[in-house]
């Protein structure tokens, strides 16, 4: 008997069924007897960990399973190290603690180090003092709203190309999904695609198969290169009798003309096409003839079948 | 160009952090789904295992006809994939009737939303929940850890019986749990492999006698549904797969204890924090006894009962 307590589970591979089985009722019996039995041993098992009392009962700390079944999903990969994280491992730097509050000189306070309100902050900048090397006509804080507008830029972009890399060797966080851009819609500006070298020679060649001389008597440009595929791609079969081509040019012309010389030439008709075309001229017929009729006839003939049918219910 | 879509809100977040592969898993859900045919048997079958299964959100039900579903055949997993993905179930259990197989049931797994294995078996003698009557107070609580009994040499010498064995075990073992309440076992399913394609497939409620002795009395009584599996086709995971699934983590990693160090010699320290002492402060005067109403409760008390006592005229 084999006893799994991580999976609560008792298996009897010994026990034999009569190849014989016997009724419903016994086998059943049989089963639970067994079952019973298992359960017994299971629980016997179970009892002997070292349990600790709870107010809801006796807990035990289960073993691992020992009978193992598959995950649901792979294991979840490592992250690569980030650009930055090469390069500081490579130059043996290591993070340093920072504190989350620095000291303002400006408003002689402390501030938050990063985020809103923090040190340094635009907001808390009244006056810059203009230096000698200062170009004329430039706006000191404009230029400065724009040098923090280019940082932000570049580490979106580098944040973009670590994804990439992750992603890579699915190694995405659960939560970031990395999708293409939404397509061009008039009144979006999207910048338009150059088109390649390759592309700009096919599309070439296409146009100048549309003339009426499939382009052979049109002026060449400096460096063009003539189509790729001259010609027709029609083949035929092969005349003369060989291995297997020949073979099958015989069994084409053979079997259409058979088809058409049979003495069964009633096969080639198509019996239920002529079947269904019959009845349907049939039933033409029979409504041109009830039209007629029903309208030679009127209304009281009908009123006349229903009450007939009425009766006939009683 | 690529942008880096990432969700709104924080209930999102936690949807796709539930569902992202992890260490230590969450428990299987199993997706129960019929094909364009079914009879009542076959209803009632797949019914039954959803309430079986239903607990915790561990199953979901699709009642709808589903035509382009066919496990076996190339192509015709492509709906059940995409389902699985939909539903994050990676156990399904999808039930078909026709002539030439008449009250199939094709159970099977899937590993990253694609299908790991499959099983196919026919029921037979099939009794529904509804129809075993016993003392309800018996009746095993929702979604309570089952025990296993599998009975029978056919488990370890037929192929497609160890299939089947191991599947039922992952579709009705509920969660994995590290320690366990003894007083809430109240369930087995007794499976026997009768003949060498066929299993009798059994749900009993469980009852805890007093022996004498430390291990307590079993009793099983059947609660249903009860059936009986005939093995028809299954499939075993391909051997890349099955390794790549059976893998666990080499080490988990330990959560970090605060304020918690060991030392050598010490053994475990503990630190605690005390919050100041505020010595500096004057406590505020409002004591119990000085409140008005007391005050004036006890004014009243002593008026009616003793009689204040008279102030003395000063001598003077």
């Amino acid at each position: 008997m084999e006893i799994d307590l991580g999976n609560l589970m008792a298996f009897e591979p010994q026990h034999q069924f009569p190849p014989q089985l016997p009724s419903r009722e016994v086998l059943l019996k049989e089963c639970l007897d067994k079952g019973r039995e298992l359960v017994q041993a299971l629980a016997g098992a179970l009892f002997e960990l070292p349990s600790t009392q709870d107010p809801d009962g006796p807990l035990v700390n289960l073993p691992t399973p020992s009978f193992r079944l598959p995950r649901e999903k792979h294991l979840p990969k490592p992250k690569p190290p980030t650009k930055w994280e090469q390069f500081a491992q490579k130059k043996g730097i290591k993070n340093r603690k920072k504190s989350k509050l620095a000291f303002d000189e400006t408003t002689q306070n402390w501030k938050r180090r990063y985020g809103y309100d923090r040190v340094d902050d635009d907001k808390d900048v009244p006056i810059i003092e203009a230096k000698d090397t200062d170009e004329p006509g430039v706006d000191p804080f404009a230029q400065r709203k724009a040098e923090k507008k280019k940082r932000v830029e570049k580490q979106e972009k580098n944040q973009l190309q670590n994804l990439k890399q992750a992603a890579k060797v699915g190694a995405l966080p659960s939560t970031v999904q990395l999708a293409a851009r939404a397509l061009p819609i008039t009144g979006t500006k999207e910048a338009p695609k150059k088109a390649s070298r390759d592309e700009l020679e096919s599309v070439a060649g296409l146009a100048g198969t549309a003339t009426a001389s499939g382009g052979k008597f049109d002026k060449k440009l400096p460096g063009e290169k003539p189509p790729k595929h001259p010609g027709k791609y029609r083949k035929f079969l092969p005349v003369v009798e060989g291995k297997g081509m020949g073979n099958q040019e015989r069994q084409q012309s053979e079997k259409v003309l058979s088809q058409l010389l049979s003495k069964h030439s009633h096969e080639i008709l198509d019996v239920n096409k002529a079947v269904s075309m019959f009845k349907v001229k049939e039933e033409k017929k029979r409504k041109q003839r009830d039209t007629l009729s029903t309208s030679a006839k009127s209304k009281p003939s009908k009123r006349k079948s229903f009450k007939k049918s009425s009766k006939k219910a009683r | 160009m690529l942008k880096v879509v990432t969700p709104k809100t924080k209930r999102a977040v936690r949807a796709l952090e539930k569902r992202a592969p992890k260490l230590v898993e969450n428990a299987k859900k199993t997706l129960i789904l019929q094909g364009t045919k079914t009879s009542k048997v076959l209803n009632e079958v797949l019914g039954d295992i959803y309430n079986l299964k239903k607990a915790n959100g561990g199953a979901v039900r699709y009642t709808r006809k589903n035509e382009n579903i066919r496990p076996f055949e190339s192509g015709g997993e492509t709906s059940l994939e995409f389902f699985s993905q939909k539903t994050d179930c990676s156990l399904f259990v999808f039930g078909s009737h026709s002539k030439k197989r008449p009250e199939n049931i094709v159970m099977g797994r899937t590993y990253d939303h694609h299908i790991y294995d499959l099983v196919e078996v026919g029921v037979e003698n099939f009794k529904p929940l509804s129809s075993f009557s016993y003392d309800k107070k018996l009746a095993p609580r929702v979604g309570s850890k089952p025990f296993f009994t599998f009975i029978g040499e056919g488990f370890e010498t037929v192929e497609e019986l160890k299939h089947l064995r191991e599947f039922l075990l992952d579709l009705f073992r509920g969660e994995v749990v590290e320690t366990l309440n003894l007083s809430g076992l109240d369930r087995v399913f007794v499976c026997s492999a009768v003949s060498p394609n066929k299993i009798v497939f059994m749900h009993c409620a469980l009852q805890l006698k007093r022996s004498g002795t430390v291990v307590p009395r079993m009793e099983l009584t059947e609660v249903g549904p009860s059936m009986d599996f005939v093995v028809r086709r299954h499939r075993l995971p391909n051997e890349d797969l099955k390794k790549s699934a059976m893998k666990t983590a080499s080490k988990l990693p330990k959560k970090k204890v605060k304020n918690v160090s060991s030392d050598m010699i010490q053994g475990r320290i503990g630190k605690i924090y005390i919050p100041d002492q505020q010595v500096g402060g004057v406590p505020k005067a409002n004591m119990k006894g000085l409140k008005r109403e007391r005050r004036e409760g006890k004014m009243k008390k002593d008026g009616n009962g003793v009689k204040p006592k008279k102030l003395k005229p000063n001598p003077t």
